[in-house]
């Protein structure tokens, strides 16, 4: 299996985008690591760098958005949302202004850089804004697939994008993005995993090696986590009466708390979150903090033997 | 300056309108509302090039008020160049009024960023500037900022990318009335020396005083004419300026008249307007 980050997937489909739309992009000092740089490269006077400045580069592009130009804005996860949360909510959302929210280096395989950048709650702290659509791709064909989706939505939007190179689970010619469509991967009785992001390689692995086992699961994927598939979250709980999820997130407030709260209201389940269990994240290489933080198979494999 | 007298008597209205919305109301900021009518009402019935048979023209100037709370100044320019009908001033505030308590793009016509939150609006008449800039549209942007209000951080942000990014179409004003919620800005925390801190920004500064059109007019026109730098003009001015119980009184900041206040500063008011609307008969 081929191995790329969703945001080396992101700076290639805004240099393709980039011909057929009229759009800005912005970044603030990481054009060469969220790999706006590439588009900076190819359109040179559709981008503007803010500098180290984040609250002012959300601010600024709202304020594009208003003359009814699209805005792409990059930065790590932690700055782009931790740093400028309430532009986010005044400048971006209240209004409903079309920018898009690209951050990368979501989750713990920032790495090596520790704690300080590695951002674990930008889901729970953007789900609770009013007019803010979340997508958390799972794999670079995902992410391209995504983008003109998300250009093309008439709002903000959030995509979550990541340092890491993770395994391409989907095949480019056949696949088509939905946006607020959980997708079923594959369908088995005994659980079902929800997954988002680059936990559904992982989940996808867990299957195999419960399948062996005799346990068969089904494998959901949860690409747009606000607004969430209901109807797809309660069929597969209802299917399978065991629901697991697994994010590269705090288990408070993300994937997890979404899917519960459908269920909770809806098909009460008995279920397990895989995540990140309140904690900082320290430095590392990724796949050691995968590993350490049962942020993989072995981890949902677990949570579903917990279920059984 | 011609027509001096036409703006002072649209002045006095858009005051008297101000806070008779204010009592309406209850609640809300006739300080920093009062402070900066005289450039409110310079720019919506003086300078810029917008009305309300053209709020979508995407060559249109575009005011942004970063002191969002200084709204009801805004929000009764509006009303009397037939954004809405003035009726909707006595709903500010309310619920299903569409008038809220800091702009709302989406709701009220002719809002051309919703504010309310200090910093953001300056950054985005910058985001304004950059996109005309960018399609090579003709508007100019326009920015009130509180004295106060550049005490965020953000402000200086975006005085950064003015400047680096050459907003020569692009005016701020700063409503320096000297007060703030918790009194003296110098004492609370002083944003002094401002005109010194937007120069080496790399801003163009220029200090009058901001109740006076011919000072505005010059200084403005001024502006226009520096083509490769955002401008910045800072506006001595009274805050709660029109209402002799409220100038230069920061328990003004927030609060609305009660009845018996507003009676006096009603009165104050008409007044205040009929005298102006006498001068311009006479002119």
């Amino acid at each position: 299996m081929s191995k790329v980050a969703t945001r080396m997937a992101y700076g290639e489909a805004l240099c393709d985008l980039g011909d057929k739309y009229d759009f800005i992009v912005m970044d603030a000092d990481l054009s060469g690591s969220t790999q706006t740089g590439q588009f900076a490269a190819k359109f040179p006077d559709r981008f503007f760098n803010c500098g180290i400045a984040e609250q002012n580069m959300l601010s600024v592009a709202a304020g594009i958005a208003t003359t009814g130009k699209p805005v792409f804005v990059s930065s790590f996860a932690m700055f782009a949302v931790g740093r400028a949360y309430e532009q986010i909510r005044n400048s971006v959302c209240y209004p409903r202004l079309n920018v898009k929210i690209c951050a990368s280096h979501a989750g713990v395989t920032v790495g090596e850089d520790g704690a300080t950048h590695q951002y674990c709650e930008d889901l729970a702290v953007l789900r609770t804004i009013p007019n803010l659509t979340i997508v958390s791709p799972a794999d670079g064909v995902e992410t391209y697939a995504a983008m003109e989706t998300v250009l093309n939505h008439n709002g903000p939007v959030y995509v979550r994008l990541g340092r890491y190179a993770v395994p391409t689970v989907f095949e480019k010619e056949n696949y088509k993005f939905e946006l607020g469509k959980a997708v079923p991967i594959c369908d088995g009785d005994d659980a079902v995993v929800f997954a988002t992001g680059i936990m559904l390689a992982a989940a996808l692995e867990a299957k195999d090696i419960l399948a062996a086992e005799g346990i068969n699961i089904s494998v959901v994927n949860v690409h747009t986590i606000k607004p969430i598939d209901k109807e797809t979250i309660i069929k597969y709980a209802k299917k399978t009466g065991r629901v697991v999820t697994a994010e590269e997130h705090t288990v408070i407030g993300g994937l997890g708390c979404a899917v519960a709260e459908v269920l909770s209201e809806n098909a009460p389940t008995l279920m397990k979150r895989v995540g990140v269990n309140d904690h900082f994240g320290t430095s590392a290489p990724a796949g050691v903090l995968l590993e350490k933080f049962n942020l993989n198979a072995a981890g949902i494999v677990a949570a579903v033997k917990e279920l059984m | 300056m011609e027509n001096q007298h036409i703006l002072a008597e649209r002045a006095a209205k858009l005051r008297y309108l101000v806070v008779k919305a204010l009592h309406g109301a209850g609640s809300g900021h006739p300080g920093g509302s009062l402070s900066s009518a005289d450039l409110v009402s310079y720019l919506y019935f003086y300078k810029m090039n917008a009305s309300a048979d053209r709020a979508n023209d995407p060559d249109r100037d575009r005011f942004v008020m970063s002191k969002g709370h200084a709204c009801p100044a805004l929000y009764a320019a509006l009303a009397m160049k037939g954004y809405f009908p003035e009726e909707e001033l006595w709903q500010l505030r309310k619920f299903g009024g569409m008038l809220q308590g800091h702009p709302d793009m989406r709701e009220i016509p002719g809002v051309d960023m919703s504010t309310g939150s200090l910093g953001q609006g300056i950054s985005a008449a910058c985001g304004i500037a950059l996109a005309g800039k960018v399609d090579g549209r003709s508007y100019r942007t326009y920015s009130i900022l509180g004295d106060g209000e550049i005490q965020e951080g953000q402000v200086w942000e975006a005085a950064m990318f003015a400047a680096h990014y050459k907003l020569g179409n692009l005016t701020a004003f700063v409503d320096y009335n000297g007060l703030q919620i918790d009194g003296d800005v110098h004492e609370v925390m002083s944003p002094a020396p401002i005109d010194k801190k937007f120069e080496a920004f790399g801003w163009h500064v220029q200090m009058i005083d901001g109740h006076d059109f011919n000072e505005i007019d010059k200084a403005v026109t001024a502006a226009e004419a520096v083509t490769d730098k955002p401008s910045v003009i800072i506006c001595r001015t009274v805050k709660g300026k029109g209402v002799s119980f409220m100038e230069n009184n920061a328990t003004w900041h927030g609060k609305a008249p009660n009845a018996e206040q507003y009676a006096v500063a009603e009165a104050e008011l008409a007044a205040a307007h009929d005298k102006a609307l006498k001068e311009v008969e006479c002119k």
